[in-house]
């Protein structure tokens, strides 16, 4: 080892050991995040900040299954009520009226300040003899008569207002006072975490809570066929970070395992093998390592993706090995000088002569997929970018290990079997292949008919599409909610501003035009925080406008001549007024204990010094499968004066991010598929050889889809980036190829098909892991990367025929 | 002398009791065979507090099985859809759904009046200890609630009928307030 290598050597120890320590130390989150824009539009905020801390993700449904109704009932009462100590939870309904009495209590005591009628001209003489008659003429409807008992209490009818303002849903059946679904064979329960969504360790725990709890439960009890499944936000994200984690341990163990078991029967020498696997484990801790300092946080799903990377650079050192055998270079270089008694001399001339001939096409290939990668590196969306900064930085890693390591640590006397005759093998198969120049072009026009005739389904276009949870689970999601009538909100007006007060004010106003538009029958309806609390200049103005017992008492004896109520009978009535004249202001801790306080904490989103009040939108019924007609809201809240709230529609954001990031994704792979053009046409400078590179691995992207296609899987950005990996590893075979001496000699191919079976190991494990994102890149890049060689070496064949 | 005095008289008694079932089985067969019946009402509500009744109007309606409808039209439009367990109340551009389990004070009523027009007497005596007076051309139905918490609010509720119609429904609350429903088969389809 000379004073270059040893110097080469000291360096990569010291990367290594300092990378280690920065992969130790990383952060790594496991949300969708990776998928959501590093720098958000104020509407794609609100949409991630409700994906991550909204109250819809601290949901957890639960559902209890098997065993017997009464006994599910049962159960689930039991478990609730656990649940219901426990301070992790915000709130625990299984649908038992544990708060419904707090309720229409807080409602009815606090009915002078929740009331949107009251005001001062409720209370003149005109405005109660119009209130009390109107609440006579309600007495006469079903509902009123429930108000019965209350007449003389609440004669103006405040209760029967504020329930009719109050979001009203129908809610689950209910067998033995617990929610039953739809088909009764399950009991379910709805619970929300203290802590948010977003909060993978603390949902996780939580979730463990709960399950541990209904063991215990279930232990007690005489059945135990009953059994507990839970979903929601939370449990998807816990899921999919235990998923993404198990499957990068367990793939990377498996795929790597593989290789070395294939390695050892190649090689037939150990040392060999464990040199191998220096470059991939460099590579993989080169690309962890940049991510987490250039990024901060390392994407569980680009871990996941590191382990495809395993497949690829370990091709780098099977070039090494198998192209730079002492045997071959003897054969082939009759002009090398030799002799057993310099056996030093002849290791290092064997690396030398490798870096000579083999290093400038391996080379080209990284410099091939660096161009690929590179334009990954601008995506708004961190995922992408740090995918981008993975492989480049890995590959780059690896490649540079094999260069300028692997020559200085390999022992002069190790040799690795002679893979000619095998590569001669191959070579003889292939030149069996009659035409294969037609064959590749009927093979390519075949899949351009076939995308052809798919490219209007070829892509899925919904944010769904990226999840990490599978169908599966997905549909007991969606079955959940529609048994518990908890259907995603779609359109929504925000409201923003810098406290509570202000939103809360703000949130009255754009209420008064939705008002409006609900009257003229433009609109079902909508919810506001204000309805649960309104702003503390509301509360005032009411309580100001209410008369004092004596001028009550007079007013009331006027207002009522001639009623059916005489003002005599009315004495608890001005009891009440009285005592709500005196009340404190209503603050939301004087919700807590009531449902209403899950009601109100769902419509209003606190971030630093920004407050947003929500108000979902209902549509008229039977329309809720048609858009609301934004323009005319718009409209509607331009005249409330309100600058600070805007519509949003949630379905069409969330799509319109995923449109944006698939479009981005297309430029960019785009972009890196014409770098790679120029890249191969300044350093071949030759028209034609450029193209005997890019026409197999252009055809094998091709056919890679026509094949997704036809099995009826739509395309995404993970099937995109999949390609562009066909592109950067196959790449290196069609350069292989493509070398003006007839690339295909023996040896070479032989050492391109074990780094062939290499590649497909790696990716086509990722096939099986489980997680719909990985499975995309699995099955576009396994085949891709298997038929990029096979095309490569048919043109090859082609020539050589020729 | 005494002990066969005494045995007629259980006698007696038993075949007025089987008369009665007869009857019974015999007026809720006949309602089981109608799959429709429409109504128009007038309502009037007797309140302590008031000093005059309440009155109002409307049709009431009921679809087989389980489906009936009180529309009041005056003095206020309100409709009041009871299917199944589940309560929808339409008032102008609120609708609330509720789940008729959650309101025993009406719960009752409605079970009530939906049991007799459906036939369904395993229901009707599951809720109600019934008794039945007069004969199929004109009877009264007396029902009282077996379940304690509904007899807190529900006395009891009378159903009067010719044949197959219902005339009246009298409903009287434990605090002595009650309702009065006259009901006339309506002209309308």
């Amino acid at each position: 080892m000379n004073r270059r290598g040893a110097l080469a050597v000291a360096l990569w120890l010291l990367f290594l050991g300092s990378a280690s320590l920065i992969v130790l130390r990383a952060h790594y989150l496991a949300d969708l995040s990776a998928f959501l824009p590093a720098h958000p539009t104020a509407a794609q905020q609100l949409l991630v900040d409700q994906l991550r801390e909204g109250p819809a993700s601290r949901l957890i449904l639960g559902a209890v299954e098997g065993g017997d109704a009464a006994t599910r009932a049962q159960l689930t009462r039991a478990f609730a009520a656990r649940l219901r100590a426990s301070d992790q939870f915000l709130a625990v309904d299984d649908g038992e009226p544990v708060t419904a009495e707090r309720d229409r209590e807080f409602l009815f005591t606090h009915r002078y300040t929740l009331s949107r009628d009251v005001d001062a001209e409720r209370f003149s003489t005109a405005g109660l003899r119009k209130a009390i008659a109107a609440t006579l003429d309600e007495l006469a409807t079903p509902a009123g008569a429930l108000f019965a008992p209350l007449l003389t209490r609440d004669p103006t009818g405040e209760m029967l207002g504020i329930l009719d303002t109050l979001e009203n849903t129908p809610g689950p059946r209910r067998d033995a006072g617990v929610w039953t679904s739809a088909d009764t064979r399950r009991s379910l329960l709805v619970v929300q975490t203290q802590a948010a969504g977003s909060d993978t360790d603390a949902q996780e725990h939580a979730i463990e809570f709960m399950r541990q709890t209904f063991a215990a439960l279930q232990a007690l009890g005489p059945d135990s066929t009953a059994r507990l499944r839970l979903s929601g936000p939370g449990v998807f994200a816990v899921q999919a970070r235990s998923r993404i984690q198990d499957a990068a341990v367990r793939l990377s163990a498996a795929s790597t395992s593989l290789i070395v078991i294939l390695l050892l029967l190649v090689y037939r020498s150990v040392p060999a093998v464990l040199l191998g696997l220096m470059p991939v484990l460099t590579g993989a801790l080169a690309g962890i390592a940049t991510v987490a300092l250039g990024f901060g946080t390392v994407h569980g799903i680009t871990l996941g993706f590191g382990i495809t990377l395993i497949g690829e650079s370990v091709d780098y050192s099977i070039y090494f090995f198998v192209q730079s055998r002492t045997g071959q270079s003897a054969a082939e270089e009759p002009g090398a000088v030799h002799t057993a008694a310099v056996r030093t001399g002849a290791g290092l001339a064997r690396a030398q002569r490798w870096r000579r001939q083999v290093w400038p096409t391996v080379r080209l290939g990284v410099l091939t997929s660096i161009c690929g990668f590179a334009s990954l590196l601008a995506s708004r969306f961190p995922g992408l970018a740090q995918l981008g900064a993975y492989s480049i930085s890995g590959l780059v890693a690896a490649a540079l290990v094999t260069r300028f390591v692997l020559p200085e640590i390999v022992p002069a006397q190790l040799v690795v079997r002679d893979l000619a005759p095998i590569g001669e093998r191959l070579g003889r198969a292939l030149a069996r292949v009659r035409h294969p120049r037609a064959l590749l072009l009927a093979v390519g026009m075949l899949a351009v008919a076939v995308l052809v005739v798919h490219r209007d389904s070829l892509w899925n276009r919904e944010l769904s599409a990226l999840s990490p949870v599978p169908a599966a689970d997905l549909a007991f999601d969606a079955l959940l909610r529609r048994d518990l009538g908890t259907a995603d909100v779609r359109d929504l007006v925000v409201v923003g501003g810098p406290d509570l007060e202000s939103v809360l004010r703000d949130a009255e106003r754009v209420g008064v035009s939705l008002d409006r538009l609900v009257e003229s029958g433009q609109l079902g309806g909508y919810d506001s925080p204000a309805n649960y609390l309104p702003s503390r200049s509301t509360q005032e103005r009411r309580r100001a406008s209410l008369p004092d017992p004596a001028t009550l008492q007079l007013r009331l004896r006027a207002a009522t001549q001639g009623l059916a109520i005489g003002g005599d009978r009315l004495g608890p009535f001005v009891a009440a007024v009285t005592a709500a004249r005196a009340d404190a202001p209503l603050s939301g801790a004087d919700l807590r204990g009531t449902s209403l306080a899950t009601g109100f904490e769902a419509l209003i989103l606190h971030r630093g010094s920004t407050w947003n009040a929500l108000l979902p939108l209902h549509a008229l019924p039977g329309a809720e499968d048609r858009p609301l007609d934004t323009a005319a809201l718009r409209a509607a809240l331009a005249t409330s004066a309100v600058p600070a709230a805007t519509v949003l529609d949630l379905k069409q954001e969330s799509d319109a991010l995923y449109a944006g990031y698939l479009s981005e994704a297309i430029r960019l792979s785009a972009a890196g598929f014409a770098a790679i053009v120029v890249l191969l046409c300044l350093v071949l400078r030759s028209a034609r050889r450029v193209l005997r590179v890019l026409v197999p691995l252009i055809l094998a992207v091709l056919c890679v889809a026509a094949a997704l296609a036809l099995a009826g899987r739509q395309l995404t950005i993970l099937h995109l980036i999949g390609m562009l990996l066909v592109v950067a590893v196959g790449s290196n075979y069609a350069l292989f190829f493509a070398l003006p001496d007839g690339g295909a000699r023996p040896v070479t191919i032989a050492a391109l098909a074990l780094a062939n079976v290499a590649t497909v190991i790696g990716f086509g494990l990722l096939a099986f892991s489980g997680v719909p994102v990985l499975e995309a890149l699995g099955c576009t890049v396994a085949p891709g990367a298997l038929l990029a060689l096979l095309f490569s070496a048919m043109g090859s064949a082609a020539r050589t025929h020729a | 002398m005494r002990v066969l005095m005494t045995l007629l008289a259980v006698f007696a008694s038993a075949s007025i009791a089987r008369a009665e079932d007869a009857a019974l089985g015999q007026l809720l067969q006949a309602f089981a065979q109608r799959t429709h019946a429409h109504s128009d009402y007038v309502e009037q509500q007797f309140l302590k507090v008031l000093n005059r009744p309440i009155e109002s109007r409307g049709e009431l309606r009921y679809d087989a099985p389980d489906r009936l409808e009180k529309q009041t039209i005056e003095p206020r439009a309100e409709t009041l859809i009871a299917a199944g367990a589940v309560l929808t109340l339409q008032r102008g551009s609120h609708r609330h759904v509720l789940q008729l389990a959650d309101y025993p004070q009406i719960a009752p009523l409605i079970e009530g009046i939906r049991a007799t027009l459906a036939g369904d007497r395993a229901t009707l005596e599951r809720l109600f200890h019934v008794d039945i007076d007069g004969n199929v051309e004109h009877w009264t139905l007396e029902l009282v609630p077996r379940d304690p918490v509904t007899l807190q609010s529900v006395a009891r509720i009378r159903i009067e009928g010719h044949g197959e119609e219902l005339s009246r429904v009298e409903i009287g609350q434990t605090n002595g307030d009650r309702s009065l429903m006259t009901l006339r088969p309506s002209t309308a389809p």
